[in-house]
């Protein structure tokens, strides 16, 4: 039962890096700048769930800090960037 | 990594929900990859980071919960704040891409009547 767990975790961990740079693929090529920031998006979300994965299959808690702060902290990112295509500032008047 | 030992009654549905977010995620990344233009971009993309991630997290509070033998909780800040914030970001990108729309090369989805 363990081994069949290990390797669903492994299977997901080589999914999110996978899909991480599938999205750094499109992050580089992308024609619009908004869709470098959706690539961005999806990067820091894939980031965040290796990292989750790493907590899980090391049974280690520090792990979690740190994904929590990429989960707030690469929202703060999009919304700016986004904000920022939109009117051209971060914080408008 | 091999000396975790865990039950299994949260090892085999760990095993499913970590299966099913690697495929759905991975699924959104190729969407991303292979979509013709920013509007339908968006669709695998949402699919990838709320659905494949919430299977990863409730996962992950599975095998918490099992290793400390008591519930584990705490990947619902997580879980609730991508679950407030992931739509409040495509929203600001949709209203950021149609503000945009005229010069960043990717066109509006036009009706079919009218597309040459």
């Amino acid at each position: 039962m363990n081994s069949l767990f290990g390797v669903a975790a492994a299977f997901a961990s080589i999914c999110f890096i996978i899909a991480m740079l599938l999205a750094l693929v499109r992050l580089f090529l992308g024609p619009s700048a908004q869709d470098r920031v959706l690539a961005f998006d999806t990067f820091y979300i894939n980031g965040m769930l290796t990292l989750l994965m790493l907590g899980v299959r090391t049974g280690s808690g520090v792990y979690f800090d740190v994904a929590l702060l990429i989960a707030l902290f690469g929202f703060i990112g999009t919304t700016a960037l986004a904000k920022f295509l939109l009117r051209g500032e971060v914080i408008g008047p | 990594m091999s000396e975790l030992t865990l039950p299994a009654w949260a090892a085999l549905p760990a095993a499913v929900l970590l299966l099913c977010a690697g495929f759905l995620t991975l699924v959104g990344s190729i969407g991303l990859l292979r979509m013709p233009s920013f509007y339908s971009r968006m669709h695998p993309v949402t699919m990838g980071t709320t659905l494949g991630a919430g299977c990863a997290l409730i996962a992950s509070m599975l095998v918490a919960s099992a290793l400390a033998g008591r519930p584990v909780i705490h990947e619902l800040l997580i879980t609730f704040c991508i679950l407030i914030t992931a739509p409040v970001s495509a929203m600001t990108l949709m209203r950021a891409a149609i503000h945009r729309g005229g010069r960043a090369g990717a066109r509006a989805p036009v009706p079919q009547s009218q597309e040459r």
